[in-house]
């Protein structure tokens, strides 16, 4: 099954029960499969969009109204929901929205691209607000995380962003859906249905009163905080003994993962951290680890977007290579291996002057 | 003593945040009348928007949400879609629906979604303080159109409601005033009729309401109220632009 149609029916066995969507290439698979899927889905609700900005306030719409709701996009359409994803964080509405990075800036191409990282983790809208952003390096983890999503969504009532990219959405793996249970109950004491036998409700982010907004702008940076406390996930791969620790996520951990099994084979101790969460980013495993190891490899398929988390958590206390490609490049593992090896090497010489 | 008119239970106690002499106030309390005569509280939603009227829910003892700016009837089609029982409704100002929501509004009329638009045009941005809108009158002076509003660069007046009823998808479009009492009699009218068509299922509505923009329009309120009979019914003719039998 392709990435994006894993997504599609990961999210709707999660309870899912809206999508909205508006085409866009490398995430068509998804909203496709999501049109004749939503039409099986009792109550399911299907729109194709006049726009991204449209899709996002329908999302919007319907989470207000108690649904799961959802939609997806890549980077250019990204751009256009971040309007309505600040909204549903000042709002504090659930929503689950995927992003299948393209490379850019601009129109740019249709090729996987990570150079979106720091529209996805820095809020990515205006004002003072996170989403969890979670990135998935294989199909099956893909299909894993949506359910994730969705209950990380309802339980802080906040979005959430799954960052692909055109790869992850492509790629033909195997996927299993086994172990996907049924959404658990959160409470909707805040949703709008009609004020029946109770006293009517208002949701708005608008609070003229400077004090007001101050005040709701750290009672959103409270919560944030608790899922900085609480959501950080991340993989290590070989990490015991590294000696230099490759920093990626998603498909360029995959690829970082096959070069890494390779320098193994020649005994150059590389491990991985993985980040899966990359807001909330996990800065701790980061610093343990540099606890003792001087070498750190940050890998992107961007200029350079994750290494300035990976800088914020090493406090310019270790050694940094980096190795990125945008544009929608997509380096080979043998490529990496090779310029690992080659900075490897270089900090071993470095050392031992 | 028998009581014949008083404050409808929908409105709260609240003051009006309006100028006096602005439409804004008596479109609230019409719509305010028609909830509670229709008895729609247990399943009404408001989507208000950015505008004069951001502050509904400061008045509405209704379920309300803010929409950004523009968006009110793209929100609306997720909350309707999700609550198919429900009536939703969507309140918004000319630059609101005319200008930056213009793409949300007119594919929702398209798509024939079950809500209802109340739409006031009152010829400028109230809120921002009075610049051009797409609904500015042609001559017409606004803070952005200081000479008036010149066609050749600043178009024509946009008329959503008969723009609006070429698309098959709406059902109930009609225009009318709140500048003299028999206008705000029509207007009421026309909103409950609206708030029917939404109940019988037979297609997207709105209201487009001409409403004094006292402080922008730099007139007195009767100056305001005249002006809308003298001049802007004249750009908007008042009526039923449209109307499909339920
Ligand atoms: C995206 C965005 N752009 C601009 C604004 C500023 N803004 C607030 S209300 C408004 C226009 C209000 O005019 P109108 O919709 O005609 O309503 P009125 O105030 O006249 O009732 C504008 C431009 C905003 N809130 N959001
Ligand atoms: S600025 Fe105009 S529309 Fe806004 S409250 Fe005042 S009179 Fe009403």
């Amino acid at each position: 099954m392709s990435g994006n149609a894993a997504l599609g029916e990961a999210a709707v066995l999660a309870g899912c029960t809206c999508y909205f969507g508006y085409p866009i290439t490398p995430q068509n698979e998804l909203t496709e499969y999501m049109a004749k899927r939503m039409a099986e889905v009792p109550g399911g609700v299907f729109i194709q969009s006049e726009s991204e900005i449209a899709a996002i306030n329908m999302v919007l719409g319907a989470s207000v109204a108690g649904a799961r709701a959802m939609t997806s996009s890549s980077s250019p359409g990204i751009s256009l929901k971040q309007e309505g994803i600040s909204y549903l964080a000042a709002d504090e509405l659930p929503a689950v929205i995927a992003d299948m990075v393209r490379g850019g800036p601009g129109m740019g191409n249709i090729s996987p691209a990570q150079s979106d990282y720091l529209q996805a983790t820095r809020g990515g809208g205006h004002g003072d607000y996170k989403t969890i952003v979670l990135a998935p390096a294989s199909v099956q983890e893909l299909a894993d995380l949506v359910p994730v999503a969705f209950d990380l969504a309802d339980e802080y009532r906040n979005p959430v962003i799954i960052l692909g990219d055109g790869m992850l959405g492509q790629l033909m793996e195997p996927v299993s859906f086994d172990h996907i249970k049924p959404p658990a109950e959160f409470p909707k004491d805040y949703i709008l249905n009609g004020a029946k036998g109770r006293p009517s409700r208002m949701i708005h982010s608008l609070l003229f009163d400077t004090k007001l907004e101050e005040e709701h702008n750290w009672k959103l940076y409270r919560k944030f905080q608790r899922i900085e406390q609480n959501e950080v996930r991340f993989e290590t791969f070989m990490l015991e003994d590294a000696e230099m620790v490759v920093i990626a996520y998603g498909t360029s951990a995959r690829i970082a993962k096959g070069a890494i099994k390779r320098l193994r084979q020649e005994n150059l101790k590389v491990g991985l951290i993985r980040p899966i969460t990359v807001w909330p980013f996990p800065t701790e495993i980061i610093q343990e680890t540099a606890n003792r190891v001087e070498n750190f490899f940050v890998f992107e398929m961007s200029t350079g977007q994750l290494i300035e988390d990976v800088k914020l958590a090493l406090g310019g206390k270790r050694h940094i290579h980096f190795y990125g490609r945008p544009g929608g490049v997509i380096p080979t593992p043998i490529e990496l291996y090779r310029v690992t090896s080659r900075h490897y090497y270089q900090a071993v010489r470095e050392k031992s002057q | 003593m028998k009581q014949i008119y008083g404050r409808p239970k929908i409105l709260k106690e609240a003051h009006f945040h309006y100028c006096p002499g602005c439409g804004h106030s008596i479109v609230n309390r019409l719509i305010a009348e028609v909830v509670e005569e229709m008895k729609l509280r247990d399943k009404i939603i408001c989507v208000a928007p950015a505008g004069c009227g951001m502050l509904l829910y400061n008045y509405f003892d209704i379920d309300t949400l803010e929409s950004a700016h523009g968006r009110g009837a793209a929100v609306s089609t997720g909350i309707k879609r999700v609550l198919t029982d429900s009536l939703v409704f969507s309140y918004q100002g000319d630059g609101d629906l005319a200008a930056i929501g213009t793409a949300e509004g007119f594919h929702a009329a398209n798509r024939g979604e079950l809500i209802t638009v109340i739409f006031v045009n009152n010829g400028v941005y109230g809120m921002t303080g009075g610049q051009m809108a797409p609904t500015t009158i042609l001559r017409q002076v606004t803070t952005t159109c200081p000479a008036g509003r010149n066609p050749d660069s600043a178009g024509h007046p946009v008329k959503i409601c008969e723009v609006f009823s070429m698309l098959d998808g709406t059902s109930y479009l009609e225009r009318v005033a709140v500048n003299k009492p028999a206008a705000v009699i029509q207007a009421k009218k026309a909103i409950a009729k609206a708030f029917q068509h939404q109940i019988n299922k037979t297609g997207f509505s709105l209201v487009e309401i001409l409403s004094p923009c006292p402080t922008n329009w730099k007139m007195d309120p009767i100056r305001s109220c005249k002006w809308i009979d003298e001049v802007m019914v004249k750009e908007f003719p008042l009526g039923v632009i449209k109307e499909v039998t339920c």
